[in-house]
């Protein structure tokens, strides 16, 4: 029997991935510190759940979850842990794994029955695969790596009773600031993005990308030559410093496709280009691109996209 | 107040990088760089440096040509650098990264370590959790925003939907994004002056590390190739139909 621990955050899709994937390794026992996350677990057919209870352990950064997974990592012995690649999931497995003197491979793009692991490589360009030599399988997967399909199960639920040792309070999290997301999905989870780029030219003519995207229901990225001109912020970056994406469709406005950009979307399932520039890289990797003004193609299309709706 | 930066030299990432026979990343191209990242780190601690004093030191890990990466460092103003350069360091997983850096940093003197968020090679983004476990100093990773009054360190932990507010005592590790500053260029009089920097050279041995290397990885990598292209599709010249053909092909895969 191959046994799979997984940290479940309370974060929807990417969770709801890792549990996909760790079922069609073995038997799945999630860790949960809230109910929204236990019950997420059940619906993606953990066969138990650790419920950890440990009052005031979210006003302390990482430490002291780092120390509830390394306790229970070392109790369960499992085959795989698998954490979600988000900045936490990272810095939970990284924690683990000194703990434990264990290997570490993050943003698995898959994860095969015989432990065979895959990751992109130099912005996707090359793909890679690698395996744990010693210990278990302790792994970060990241976002997209497998369609989240549901399987209710009634786990065994455990209750985990925890304190927050003194040694675990360095990081305090003095405040935590939601800055509004407005009505768009969110960048890294939407099935359709429009991007523009330096193309856009300013701040205000971002509104045109905008319109795109809302016409279509997307959400609305850029590239880093665009936020490092400040015409949008920079958390709605695409590229390798900013958020990856891979939705069913990605929209560049007005980007030439620089490889740092193409490294946040190159796996994306369809992708259309308008670029002035012929010779963008961009139409290299584009199912269907129009070369030509922005400020005229996408004012068309958004006419064109009101009268068939 | 003294702080240690670590940077790592990586290839440009504008360039087409690859893995060498032993499937590692090749670096014996010409095409290195400093990780883009890394030069934040820099500036966020010239800055730190400029308001409180004290000493910047740089420290790196890697081959010879790693110099270049310290050099320009050095004349952005960083004070003296510690280079580990030993071939048995080639093929070492993230974890004996960590205990060779964590061994560096117990030979010196620091309130503060800077890091990059991540390096623009591997893009794994742990070090500074993997070094705040070794060297027992809490880690804030991820910042947009670092200010020290020289006893404790508050940062904004950046978050894809707002960010945290996190602080610590020192000594304390801190990565930053590129959202922090805009790094500043070396001036010819600060090239001029790097030349007089000193730079520690450092191995293993000194370090008192003894396994590294691939026979010390806990993973291994067992294969490697290149993505299939993507290839082009269909590409129109807009004579005044762009916007309308754009919408038809957006409407045939049905996502209008």
């Amino acid at each position: 029997m191959t046994d799979i621990l997984v940290y479940v955050p309370n974060s929807g899709k990417h969770a709801a991935e890792v549990l996909t994937l760790a079922r069609t390794l073995g038997d799945v026992s999630a860790v949960a510190f809230d109910d929204a996350s236990a019950s997420l677990a059940g619906e993606y057919g953990a066969a138990k759940v650790y419920r950890v209870e440990a009052p005031g352990i979210d006003d302390y950064f990482v430490d002291p979850k780092a120390t509830v997974l390394t306790d229970l990592a070392r109790k369960v012995a499992p085959d795989y842990f698998l954490l979600p690649s988000t900045d936490e999931g990272k810095a939970l497995a990284a924690r683990t794994a000194v703990a434990l003197d264990n290997g570490l491979m993050t943003d698995l793009s898959g994860l095969a029955p015989d432990g065979t692991a895959t990751q992109d490589a130099f912005a996707g360009t090359t793909i890679v695969t690698a395996k744990a030599t010693k210990g278990f399988t302790l792994a970060t997967i990241k976002l997209g790596a497998t369609e989240p399909a549901p399987a209710p199960s009634s786990p065994e639920v455990e209750t985990v009773n925890a304190t927050v040792a003194e040694s675990d309070q360095r990081v305090k999290v003095a405040q935590r600031v939601d800055e509004p997301a407005g009505d768009r999905p969110a960048l890294s989870e939407a099935r359709i993005v429009v991007s523009g780029g330096r193309g856009v030219g300013s701040a205000e003519d971002f509104a045109l990308i905008e319109r795109v995207a809302d016409a279509l229901g997307g959400a609305v990225g850029a590239s880093r030559a665009a936020t490092d001109a400040g015409y949008y912020p920079h958390k709605f970056q695409v590229g390798q410093t900013g958020t990856t994406v891979s939705p069913q469709l990605y929209v560049a406005a007005g980007i030439s496709g620089a490889i740092q950009h193409r490294a946040g979307m190159q796996t994306s399932r369809v992708i259309v280009a308008v670029n002035k520039d012929a010779d963008a890289p961009i139409f290299g990797m584009a199912d269907f691109g129009v070369v030509g003004d922005l400020f005229q193609v996408l004012p068309q299309a958004l006419e064109e996209i009101e009268k068939r709706k | 107040m003294n702080i240690v930066v670590l940077v790592k030299q990586v290839p440009d990432s504008g360039l087409a990088r690859q893995l060498d026979a032993q499937l590692r990343v090749d670096r014996n191209g010409a095409n290195n760089v400093m990780g883009e990242l890394d030069e934040y780190a820099v500036e966020a601690a010239l800055q730190l440096k400029e308001a409180h004093g004290g000493e910047v030191t740089v420290l790196t890990l890697g081959p010879g040509q790693a110099t270049e990466t310290i050099r320009k460092t050095l004349a952005m103003g960083a004070d003296k650098a510690v280079h580990i350069e030993d071939d048995a360091v080639a093929g070492s997983d993230a974890l004996t990264t960590s205990a060779i850096l964590a061994a560096a940093l117990g030979r010196l003197e620091w309130d503060l370590v800077i890091a990059g968020a991540e390096s623009t090679d591997s893009n794994m983004g742990v070090m500074p959790q993997l070094l705040a476990a070794r060297t027992g100093a809490p880690a804030l990773t991820g910042a947009r925003k670092i200010d020290t009054d020289g006893t404790s360190v508050t940062v904004e932990h950046q978050r894809a939907n707002g960010y945290d507010v996190l602080t610590a005592n020192l000594p304390a590790i801190v990565s930053v994004w590129d959202t922090i500053n805009t790094p500043r260029y070396p001036s010819l009089k600060g090239i001029m002056a790097a030349k007089r920097k000193p730079v520690e050279s450092l191995q293993l041995s000194d370090l008192g590390i003894e396994a590294a290397g691939q026979a010390a990885a806990a993973n291994e990598v067992v294969g490697a190739a290149a993505r299939p292209e993507r290839t082009a599709g269909q590409i129109v010249t807009d004579e005044g139909q762009g916007g309308t053909a754009l919408a038809e092909f957006l409407a045939a895969e049905k996502f209008i």
